[in-house]
């Protein structure tokens, strides 16, 4: 094992200077670089989204998900702790649970019939004393021995996150203040889902993060708003990155200083050009939080995504699926107490995310485009200056700080990964 | 009763063949008259769709939004130049009640880039509901139910 450690980061991706400015091009390419994440970030000391608390509420009750590429069981016990696990068998790896979520009092192995009570201790070895005195397993097998491979979890507003690192800090003080502060203003009573689907993007995981901590792109790429012009407002707002640089949170409101004499002034001048929603009950929402904030988007490193566009709500997951493939995998939520005309208004909403979203659809593409044009590439880097050099919290929303932010917290992770 | 059936169906056929034919070949300005103006169009997964969640990936509850969507697709969105090729099951005729069909069809939609290979972009059912109005045909409800919850890179053309 420290052998081939050592091989990988003997070939990993080198970084020209400690500048968070210049990221190489095969950081998002290169296989050495992709078995070094799976140490260091998807093994190491960070947290994990793995599912909602909602999704499991019975007891019995699991959702199988992912750190990384590795399938992960989680589970609600009898005693309603969530557990999770690592969905393989301890006998000879076959995959415990095939189906995405269940019900269930034991986890049994197809295979060979091993099976595992919800905590994910081993119970029950199939003919382990043998068949009339032969065979068998030997007497010193002790089943006690060989409990699944556990996951520490924790629970924030709803959310569970799952890590290999028993090391890792507790998640508030991983998020800092003020993105905690931010996951709560969200996730402030219980979700229900709406529902789910995976978009698979046709680049590494990264270039997706990179694209949802960028605000600079927002109005540049998705030309939704502008083309229907529903984004003519001045919007105040910032962007928060947590000192570790991996969290961020970038939000805008609308500026309510604005006199409505102005707003139609300002559409009396446009009135003559361009198109019009035939119907804007679209867009139709309510200041839910009481805050006038319109947009939050927000990401827990690595690969998580709390989003609120006005009253669509969701959480997203990004999983690596090799070098140059990634899911996204949305999940869409509301309120369990969220009334019939909210149902409706989340839904018509719903049209501005996903994979046919509004104004999320071109982060699909655009992704592939960047991973399309780096093919090959070992000796250029992308340039990360847009609003400085460092990963700070700021007003202005043309800024790439929470890119460098990622870049800060992953470099922190992988470089200084122990072998 | 059952030469109106048959009927139907091939009426429901023409209407499926048609509507198809305004998708695969960029017609997309047409789509939005194959419904009524308080209709409602939702693409669904299989996975949502058995657990009874109401969200669409694409949710339209009026033809206004529809059009819309088409004016977005053409004005707003980027995405690389694609095409669809549908190909449509023999409807099956659930119910005829007050002038109301309930019919349900299997579609495969194969998406070709302008760049790139032919792949199966999305397999499943249309569940309808389709309106008889003066001898013409509408969609009152079109509900796509993919079978697959994974979509590549992105669902720009409507399915």
């Amino acid at each position: 094992m420290q052998v081939v450690r050592q091989t990988l980061n003997d070939t990993s991706v080198k970084w020209p200077s400690d500048s968070l400015t210049s990221i190489p091009y095969d950081l998002f390419t290169s296989k050495a670089q992709y078995e070094l994440e799976k140490e260091a970030i998807y093994k190491g000391r960070a947290w994990h989204y793995l599912c909602l608390d909602v999704e499991i509420s019975n007891p019995g009750d699991y959702v199988v998900s992912h750190i990384g590429e590795v399938s992960i069981i989680v589970v609600r016990n009898k005693q309603k702790i969530i557990n999770a696990m690592v969905n393989r068998c301890v006998h000879r790896g076959a995959m415990l649970c095939q189906k995405r979520s269940g019900s269930t009092h034991k986890f049994a192995c197809v295979y060979h019939a091993w099976s595992y009570d919800l905590e994910g201790n081993l119970t029950n070895v199939a003919f382990s004393k043998g068949v009339k005195g032969q065979g068998g397993m030997p007497d010193d097998f002790n089943k006690e021995d060989h409990p699944l491979r556990r996951i520490k979890i924790t629970k924030f507003c709803g959310l569970i996150f799952g890590s290999f690192d028993e090391a890792v800090p507790d998640i508030e003080t991983y998020l800092g203040p003020d993105v905690s502060a931010k996951v709560k203003r969200v996730l402030n009573r219980e979700v229900k889902v709406i529902g789910r689907n995976t978009q698979v993007l046709p680049n590494n995981w990264k270039i997706y993060m990179e694209n949802v901590k960028d605000s600079y792109h927002a109005s540049i790429l998705h030309l939704f708003f502008t083309t229907f012009r529903l984004n003519r407002l001045t919007q105040s707002g910032g962007i928060i990155v947590d000192e570790s640089g991996g969290n961020h949170v970038s939000f805008s409101k609308l500026d309510k200083d604005l006199s409505n004499k102005e707003y139609e002034a300002d559409d009396v001048r446009s009135a003559n050009n361009k198109v019009k929603l035939a119907d804007p009950n679209l867009l139709e929402g309510i200041d839910e939080f009481d805050d006038g904030i319109t947009l939050q988007i927000l990401t827990i490193f690595p690969g998580f995504v709390l989003q609120q566009v006005r009253n669509s709500l969701a959480v997203r997951q990004v999983l690596p699926k090799g070098t140059d493939q990634s899911d996204l995998v949305w999940t869409y939520i509301g309120f369990k107490d969220d009334d019939e005309e909210m149902d409706a208004r989340r839904l018509r909403q719903a049209n501005l995310v996903g994979p046919a979203g509004y104004i999320s659809m071109e982060d699909g593409v655009v992704g592939g485009f960047v991973q399309r044009a780096i093919k090959g590439v070992t000796e250029d880097f992308s340039i990360v200056k847009m609003g400085g050099e460092q990963a700070n919290s700021m007003e202005s929303r043309v800024t790439e700080s929470p890119v460098r932010g990622f870049w800060k917290k992953y470099r922190m992770l992988t470089e200084n990964f122990n072998l | 009763m059952i030469q109106n059936e048959t009927e139907y169906q091939f009426r429901v056929q023409n209407l499926n063949a048609r509507y198809a034919s305004t998708i695969d070949n960029d017609h997309l300005e047409d789509w939005p008259d194959y419904f009524t103006e308080d209709c409602l169009y939702r693409i669904t997964t299989k996975e949502d769709f058995d657990e009874g969640l109401s969200l669409g990936i694409i949710y339209a509850t009026t033809k206004n939004m529809l059009i819309d969507r088409v004016t977005s697709l053409r004005d707003a969105n980027i995405y690389e130049a694609q095409n669809y090729r549908h190909i449509l099951s023999i409807p099956i005729i659930l119910s005829y009640k007050s002038s109301i069909l309930k019919v349900e069809t299997n579609f495969l939609v194969i998406r070709t880039m302008h760049d790139s290979d032919s792949i199966i972009f999305a397999a499943g059912r249309y569940l309808d509901q389709i309106i008889d109005v003066d001898s013409d045909l509408y969609f009152l409800e079109r509900t796509v139910v993919t079978d697959s919850r994974r979509f590549d890179t992105l669902l720009a053309i409507p399915l």
